[in-house]
This record gives C-alpha cells, structure tokens and sequence, in this order.
C-alpha cells in the first residue's frame, strides 16, 4: 500500500514537474534516502551510530568519479568497483571496532569519517584535492541515456524505492529479527543464540554500500565533486536525517531525507537567519518528538483518535 | 634539533587548547554522560568573544577575559536549561542531535554578530619572541600553559576542597545516590554544563591571539578537542589534558616532519589507534576518576 503511494508519487512528480531545479532537488532527496535508510539499518535496527558515514558517501562518488574520468572505465563498472572498495573498507573498519561494546564504533567511524575527508583533499594527484574532480560523465544504459533531470531523476528513484523494499524485506526477515532482539538487548540476543558481532558487521557494510551506491549517483548527477560535499557535517546531517524521521523506521527514514534536503532551500528566504532557523527546527523537533517524525505523527494522531471516544475498542495497533 | 625544538614549542603550545576543550568534553561526560557537539562551538563564542570586547571595545585584558568567559559559561546554561531539560525521552542519541542543533544555532548566530570574516587577536602581552636554544618561542605560549596550569590546579582545589565541587563529584559517580544524600543534582548537572561550556570558552580565549578568529573556526577544534578527550580517556580529567597535550605535541610533529596537509588528520589516526589498543583510553577506567 505505502509503495503504491510512493511509486503514485514518484511518477507524479517526475512527469508532472518540469523544472529543472525541482527535478534535481527531489533527485536530491532520492539520494539522500539511499544514504538515509541504509543509517537507518545499522542506527535503528543494530543500535550503532555512525559519524563518518560520509566517507562511504565520498568513496562511492571518488571511485566512479576516479575511475571514469582518469581511467576512461565505463560507469557501471565504476559503480561494481566502488561497491568492492566499499564494502572492504567497512569491513575493516568495522571488524575490530564491533568487538567492543558501548560508543566505540561511533568513535571510530569519526575517526574515519575525518581521515577519509582528508585523504580526499590531500590526494589530489588522484582526487584533485580541493579543486575537485570535473568531467564525470553522464550515465547511460545502451541506448538510454540519463542526461536530462527528469531521466535522471527516474534513475535514482527507481534505485531509492529498491532500497526501501530491500531492507523492508530485510527487517521482515530472520536477520531482521535478530536486529531487533539487538536492538531491545543484545545480550539476551546474544544468549539467544544470535551471533551479534557478525550481524552488526554485516549491518554495517550494508549501510556502507548503500551510502556509497549514493555518492555513485551523486558524482553522475552533478558531474563535479569536490571535498566539501563529503565532510563531517555532512555525516552530521546523514545521521540527523536518521534520528529526525524516526530510528527504527525505513519510512522515517524517507520521511527525514526529504525533510533535510528540502527544509535548506525553503529557509533561504530567511537569509542570514538561516542557520538560527535551521538548529532551532532540530532542537524542537527533538525536544517534542524524539521519537522522531514518522512514529511521533501517528503517535500523535492515535492519541487524537482515541480521545473523543473514552472506550478505545480494540487495540492501538 | 633546534627544529625539533621548535616543533615542541608549539605543539604543547597548541596541545594546551586541546587540552582545555578537551577537559570540557571531559568533564562534561564525567557528570551527565553526555557529548556535547557544540562544544566547539563554545570556543568559538570565547575567542571571538575575547576580540571583541578586548580589541573592539578596549576593556582590559582581564576583565574582557572574564566577561567572554562569564558569556560562553551562560551559553552553556542556557542550552542546558532550554533545550536539553526539556526532552521529554532523553534518549542519547536524541540528546546528541539537540546538541548538533545548537551548535548550528549557534554558529548562525555568531554569524550574525560578527559576520564571515576572520578577526584576528593581539597577544597578550607585547613581549617580543623569545629565542632558545635557536627556536622561537612566543610569549603566548607561555600564558598559555601558564593559564592551563592555573585552571587544572584549580579544578583540582575546587573537586578536593569545595563541597559544591565534591558534591560534583558525587552526582557524576552515580546520581540517584548523590539525590538521596541530599545533592542537588539538577542545580549539579546545571553547574556542569556552564563550567563545561566556561571551559571552552577560555581554550578560545587562550587561542585567539595564536590564528585568525571566524564564526567556524569551532567544528574542528571541537572535533580535535573531542579526540584528546578519547585519547587520554572520556571518564578522566588527567587523561583529558594528557592527550591534548599528546596530540599538540604529535601534530606538530607530524607536519613539522611529514606533512602540514596531514596535520588535520593526525588527531583522528590517533583515535583510532586508541580505539584499537587501548579503547578506554591512556587513562580511562571505567569508573569516573578525577583529578
């Protein structure tokens, strides 16, 4: 029903809408849901964190970016190797830190994060540094090719709504299962019988690739990346895209990376006073509904629907 | 050698402000368990706070010193008061995303007051460089380390020999205890954020004279600070100036010796061994320890 919706919209939106500039704002927001919904699994479901996520994010967008215009290699196989690369380095990165418990993990991908952010200004024989990477090219499919927003907008769409049904299918299943006992407690998980370090790893590349599944998408898009788009804040915003639509909640998810990629461009009407506005929205959205968006909306209208009636038959479901 | 010299001159020059914001972080912890992501912040308010009212509307030195202190210590209140009080399922994470709110919020509004330029601070004192031993040595350096010195000690005075600070203490060891004692442990938690948030602020006064001042001149130096926090251990306030300390010295080297582009990334590569070697740190244990 909900993908009836979002396809019904989708399809809406990309025939309806003939700007450019709206076309390749809500192609924004399709990328940024890639990047949400795959925190969201390992932030919601495995209950870790991650502040370097835009590292991932920069390496998908690095590589197909690296490799198209240095190497003249085809961008599909751009995005097969930056899905090898990044699913190494998570990997790597999250085998030894997911051993301890507590913070550990969000403490490393920081670190990460930071250290990835500076290789990609200091390496500039390869990267450009902070000049930045020109000439990526467009994205095609044997004929098709996904030059124009609207065509492009499609592309990245139809990539989003895969990745939604992907993790719901996740979530819906044994291992989605296991995430959630982790997530309630996971040493009751873990005397379960639930091989928790494994999961998170695995939880933790899944997210990776996702993220860099995006910055593939995003290095196509804008066909221009520099270091900037892949810098602490914007793992900040990654993880607040997470928390504001609802941890725990693949829509929320979507709800939230539509949220922090549309709210920047309607405040620019505040001009100087952008920023104040920006922070304050944050902090009462999550002073009134930490819960996040998607679970405090129909919090709240559950509540409004059991009022009028004192009896609430049935369950709240 | 007069290199080497010279690179631990202003490694534990730099490694000072590490470890000031660092303590913040620290302590910050220490009481409420919490990350503050706009600590950074903070030392912004005070550096430019500093220049402001030092070099813009000429108050002396001492008095504008305390007055951006007193400044950055009620903006600290404040967010705890406003913002963090009134969660109403102070779940960490949530928590964090306030904090990461009001560190926008208030880099907006330092954006407002003082605009997108960078300001740039005399040091305090007009003494010219100091030659040892062939290395240059700046005179704010020493009130640096001088002024770092004073503030640990006076910590330790003030968690030794103060009730309000012993009482601190105990909110930070295990709060429900300290209530049934009879500490005020909100009032506790309050003071925590402004002397947190006050600390901040003199790691920013202390480094505003050493580079130029601007509205974000924070993120990175909290980033920096939060590392030196982790390094020595978040549960430890030695460790806190201990691995500031490290880490000025270390990224003084590594670009004295390496490379300068690296400088940015030395913290970070230090975490992380942290991270993998020793996770609580140089210092940490995993009861709170202080001074």
């Amino acid at each position: 029903m909900r993908y009836l919706i979002l396809i019904a919209a989708v399809l809406a939106a990309g025939i309806g809408l003939s700007s450019p500039y709206q076309l390749q704002l809500l192609t924004f927001v399709g990328i940024n849901t890639l990047l949400a919904v795959g925190l969201n699994m390992l932030m919601g479901y495995a209950g870790q964190i991650s502040l370097g996520h835009a590292a991932f994010y920069g390496l998908g967008a690095y590589t197909t970016g690296v490799l198209t215009v240095h190497y003249q290699w085809s961008p599909w196989s751009a995005l097969a190797a930056a899905i090898v690369l990044t699913v190494i380095c998570a990997f790597l990165i999250a085998l030894p830190l997911l051993s301890l418990s507590g913070f550990y993990l969000g403490m490393g991908t920081l670190g990460f994060g930071m250290i990835g952010f500076v290789v990609f200004r200091q390496w500039s024989s390869l990267t450009g540094g902070d000049s930045g990477l020109v000439g990526i090219p467009a994205l095609e499919i044997g004929p098709l090719s996904f030059s124009s927003p609207r065509s492009y907008f499609f592309l990245v769409w139809a990539f989003a709504v895969l990745s939604i049904f992907l993790c719901e299918r996740l979530i819906d299943s044994r291992i989605g299962r296991a995430l959630r006992a982790i997530h309630d407690s996971e040493r009751a998980a873990s005397s379960m019988g639930i091989d928790t370090g494994r999961l998170k790893v695995h939880i933790f590349v899944l997210s990776a690739l996702l993220a860099a599944v995006g910055g593939f998408l995003y290095a196509h898009l804008v066909s221009f990346i520099s270091p900037s788009s892949f810098d602490f804040l914007v793992s900040v915003r990654m993880v607040t895209m997470v928390v504001i639509g609802g941890m725990a909640s693949i829509w929320g998810a979507l709800l939230g990376a539509t949220l922090m990629t549309i709210l920047p461009e309607t405040l620019t009407v505040f001009h100087e006073y952008e920023m104040i506005v920006y922070g304050l929205i944050m902090i009462v959205i999550m002073i009134l509904l930490p819960q996040g968006l998607f679970r405090g909306v129909l919090d709240i209208y559950e509540h409004a629907r059991k009022k009028p009636g004192r009896t609430s038959a049935g369950s709240r479901g | 050698m007069q290199e080497l010299l010279q690179y631990l001159f202003s490694g534990i020059t730099n490694g000072a402000v590490y470890a000031v914001i660092a303590l913040g972080f620290s302590m910050l912890y220490s009481s409420t368990g919490l990350i503050n992501f706009a600590h950074g912040e903070f030392v912004m308010v005070g550096a430019l706070s500093l220049i402001s009212l030092w070099k813009g509307l000429k108050i002396p030195l001492p008095a504008a010193f305390a007055v951006s202190v007193a400044v950055t210590a009620a903006a600290g209140l404040l967010l705890e008061r406003l913002a963090l009080r009134n969660v109403r399922k102070p779940h960490p994470i949530v928590l964090v995303i306030i904090t990461v709110g009001a560190s926008i919020l208030i880099r907006g509004i330092a954006m407002l007051v003082w605009g997108k330029d960078s300001h740039s601070s005399p040091s305090y004192s007009s003494h010219p460089p100091i030659d040892i031993a062939g290395a240059t040595l700046l005179p704010q350096s020493l009130w640096i380390i001088a002024l770092t010195l004073l503030l640990v000690l006076g910590l330790h005075v003030f968690y030794k020999r103060f009730l309000t600070g012993r009482a601190m203490l105990a909110t930070a060891i295990n709060k429900k205890a300290a209530a049934v004692v009879g500490i005020r442990t909100d009032t506790m938690v309050l003071l925590a954020f402004a002397m947190s948030a006050g600390m901040g602020g003199i790691g920013g006064a202390l480094i505003a004279p050493l580079s130029m001042s601007s509205f974000d001149m924070g993120m990175i130096l909290g980033l920096k600070g939060f590392c030196a926090a982790m390094i020595g251990g978040l549960s430890s306030s030695w460790g806190a100036v201990f691995g500031g300390l490290l880490l000025g010295i270390l990224e003084a080297m590594g670009v004295g010796f390496l490379s300068s582009g690296l400088k940015d990334a030395s913290a970070f590569v230090l975490l992380l061994l942290i991270l993998y070697f020793r996770p609580t740190g140089l210092f940490g244990k995993a009861v709170v320890q202080r001074f």
